[in-house]
């Protein structure tokens, strides 16, 4: 019998993941990771997920199913590779998505190297998205409803994850989950979805970072794109790009935060036509396929977990950058926040989001003129 | 699911023996009455408490009188340890005490309480390599103000057998109260107090085939002891608290029928025990016998692993259907060695991969066959896995 384990929450999608593979045949293991959360050691945890209630829940689900379950404690690596890179990234000026972290170092990491030492085959989770094989290389593709799809914060896996990875809810709407979570009679059918980062206690992030990275609270100008001081800000982190309200200046045109400057310490605003980008820089890019192209390529690109995707070029640059062009200008392009770039369905992979520009620089546009010449 | 279930788990608990159930029965529903009353019912009730009273004392060596029954092996160290170091600074005798650096949580928790809260200085002895107390320490550690040495029969982690008889020998001489945890000895070990030389010993039913929650703490005739669980006058003021009679007849019952069967059960156990030691260190490279190689308890048999994470291969080990324990805690995610192995001085790459397997009535030749099957190949994955962790 394959053995799988399943990461357990004590959701829906997770409870249901781990019924369809019992239903399968699967030998099935579920484990809840219990991440940092804070007031932690001081009692009760505070934080979002892995409550006491959650726990119950997942425990119960298992028990319905008749699985073994275990609670593996990930507190201390969970701290020290996503919540301090969270607050070291906004002390940077950047906007970070610490779940894509979590994905890659603790999940996809930590825990699928504990589930292969248990002997088991597989990884699974409750995340909305697919896994395909073609001539032996593995893709991941977007979960089939499209409210749902979860593809973005996989995007960091390579091709040993996917060989391991499965996601049973995938091939399904949130509708159908739901209605599958019944039938099985599992007892987290009806529980709501919970949408803010599971470690902040009350899903304020400014707040947490007053209380963890004071210094995030450096206070300093706010200047316009050409440099004038319009005001004075109460610190980089409680700033994005795009952000209008709260900016506490007056000018006779509605103005947008359009860039953080670390080096500086300022919040730089601008109107809305420039706030509108078309061109940025990308570190750290991936490709799921595991190769690295050399050409430019057509891609569509999500800059946000929520965001429209839009049309691009890719073009592939050495030490894994990119440079990425958009079709048309977007707002809240936000360095910090990984692009992801899309082939119909199919991941291809991302890159963290480093510098953005209005326009292209023009020899980033000859690079592309001759290669779409060639 | 896992093909087959084998609990090599005895010295956490055991089943209890269909033959304690069978004896305990009526005390739950016939014979209801409580034992401190006056009338018929309370009388009946009495009449199986004090021939539960005398089995175990039999057994013991010791006068029926000196044995309270108490709620748990826990409550028994507790009751021994508070109650002879309140009794001796009450009578102006001091405010030293001296246990092992090895005891069990039972003792050695209380012992910390008694330094923090209650003003007790306090010497641990240390322990050599196999986890045993050199008696020569103890001498040295007694000072004048010594009032209470307590030292367990037989480690709960590493099984090795201390050498009781001889630190008894040299507390008497100091005419120092020596309290023995006899918890892991139950069943198995001679437990004569007399020949032991012990003032107070800890014994709890569950370890030998009997209920859970019931002990019995020996205190010997004339020992300084003052109660502190406070109420009626239940075992003569020593332990107030209406009495379990069906729980303090299974534990009696118990401990007779382990009592009989103890040197063949024990013969079979060491045999099968020695059979997994030697294939588990044939087969498992880089693995230690922990605790004394022939001092030690007939059915324990534990080990460290280098390089890998206790906790971590019990999970391993529960989802092939193998029942064990460790020593190490997981706390916060990071892995903390059990005490009781860094004091036997071991490194902590090692310490933290300890692994407890204890054989009991229900053991088999194909369960150590299974375990010898499995084990190498859970040990070997994890350490594949830590070879790569970042
Ligand atoms: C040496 C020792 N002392 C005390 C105890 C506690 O006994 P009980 O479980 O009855 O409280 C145990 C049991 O784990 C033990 O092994």
């Amino acid at each position: 019998m394959t053995r799988v384990v399943v990461a357990m929450s004590g959701g829906v999608d997770s409870s249901v993941a781990a019924a369809l593979l019992v239903e399968q045949g699967y030998e099935v293991i579920g484990i809840m990771l219990r991440l940092w959360g804070e007031g932690e050691g001081a009692g009760a945890s505070t934080n979002r997920c892995c409550t006491l209630e959650d726990m119950e829940l997942a425990y119960r689900v298992a028990d319905h199913l008749g699985i073994p379950f275990y609670v593996l404690n990930v507190a201390d690596f969970f701290k020290k590779t996503v919540v301090d890179f969270f607050i070291a990234e906004y002390l940077a000026g950047r906007t970070p998505n610490p779940c894509l972290r979590c994905n890659r170092l603790v999940r996809f990491d930590w825990l699928l190297r504990r589930a292969l030492a248990l002997g088991a085959e597989y990884l699974a989770t409750g995340h909305y998205a697919r896994v395909r094989v073609v001539d032996g290389r593995y893709q991941l593709l977007r979960g089939v409803d499209p409210h749902k799809d979860q593809s973005y914060v996989l995007a960091v896996l390579g091709q040993h994850e996917l060989r391991h990875a499965m996601f049973p809810v995938g091939g399904y709407t949130k509708e159908e989950v739901r209605a599958l979570a019944r039938r099985f009679g599992l007892p987290v059918a009806e529980k709501p979805e919970s949408q803010d980062l599971c470690f902040l206690a009350d899903g304020d992030y400014r707040a947490f970072l007053r209380r963890h990275a004071p210094e995030a609270l450096r206070p300093g100008p706010i200047k316009d794109t050409r440099g004038r001081i319009l005001g004075e800000h109460q610190g980089l982190a409680f700033y994005t790009i795009g952000q209008r309200r709260g900016l506490g200046i007056a000018a006779g045109v509605p103005l947008y935060v359009v860039d953080l400057d670390p080096v500086e310490n300022a919040v730089i605003v601008g109107t809305a036509e420039e706030l509108g980008r078309r061109s940025c820089l990308l570190e750290g890019v991936h490709f799921v396929s595991g190769e690295f192209p050399s050409a430019p390529f057509r891609a569509t690109v999500k800059v946000r977990y929520r965001a429209r995707e839009i049309p691009a070029w890719i073009i592939p640059m050495p030490d894994r950058q990119a440079r990425v062009v958009l079709d048309e200008p977007i707002r809240g392009l936000t360095p910090g926040q990984a692009a992801v770039m899309y082939d119909g369905e199919v991941v291809l992979g991302l890159g963290i989001i480093m510098r953005t520009e209005r326009e292209p620089p023009p020899e980033v546009m000859e690079t592309l003129a001759a290669s779409v010449l060639a | 699911m896992a093909v087959r279930t084998v609990y090599m788990d005895h010295s956490a608990t055991t089943p209890v023996d269909p033959r304690v159930v069978e004896a305990m029965l009526p005390y739950f529903t016939e014979v209801y009455g409580n034992s401190a009353s006056i009338h018929r019912f309370g009388r009946a009730a009495a009449k199986a408490l004090e021939e539960s009273r005398r089995t175990v004392a039999a057994i013991l060596g010791c006068h029926p009188t000196e044995i309270v029954f108490t709620g748990s092996g826990t409550e028994s160290d507790n009751l021994a340890l508070r109650g002879v170091a309140f009794a001796q600074r009450r009578a102006g005798r001091g405010n030293h005490l001296i246990v092992s650096s090895v005891e069990h949580h039972a003792v050695l928790n209380t012992a910390r309480q008694l330094e923090e809260v209650f003003g007790f200085e306090v010497t641990y002895l240390p322990v050599d390599e196999y986890g045993m107390v050199n008696p020569d320490d103890v001498g040295r550690a007694i000072r004048k103000d010594t009032v209470l040495i307590s030292v367990m029969y037989a480690s709960n982690e590493v099984g090795t057998i201390q050498p009781i008889a001889e630190i008894a020998r040299i507390a008497r001489a100091k005419g120092i109260p020596f309290h023995t945890d006899a918890v892991q000895a139950g069943g198995m070990l001679d437990l004569d107090v007399n020949r032991l030389g012990v003032d107070l010993m800890t014994l709890s039913a569950h370890k030998f085939y009997g209920p859970k929650g019931v002990g019995v703490l020996y205190i010997r005739q004339g020992t300084p002891y003052l109660p502190t669980i406070t109420g009626g006058g239940h075992e003569r003021g020593r332990r107030a608290g209406t009495v379990n009679v069906a729980g303090i007849v299974g534990l009696a019952t118990a401990l007779r029928l382990a009592q009989e069967s103890r040197e063949s059960e024990n013969a079979r156990l060491r045999r099968l025990r020695d059979r997994l030691i030697q294939g588990i260190l044939e087969r498992v490279p880089d693995a230690r016998l922990t605790g004394h190689p022939t001092e030690r308890l007939p059915h324990h048999a534990s080990f460290v692993f280098k390089g890998i994470n206790g906790e971590e291969l019990l999970l391993a080990l529960d989802v092939e259907g193998i029942a064990a324990s460790t020593g190490s805690a997981c706390t916060s995610g990071r892995a903390e060695p059990s005490e009781v192995l860094v004091a036997m001085g071991l490194p902590h790459d090692w310490a933290i991969g300890s692994l407890r397997l204890t054989l009991g009535k229900s053991s088999t030749d194909e369960d150590i066959d299974y375990v010898l099957e499995v084990l190498p190949r859970a040990v070997a994955r994890l350490r594949e896995m830590q070879a790569v962790e970042v």
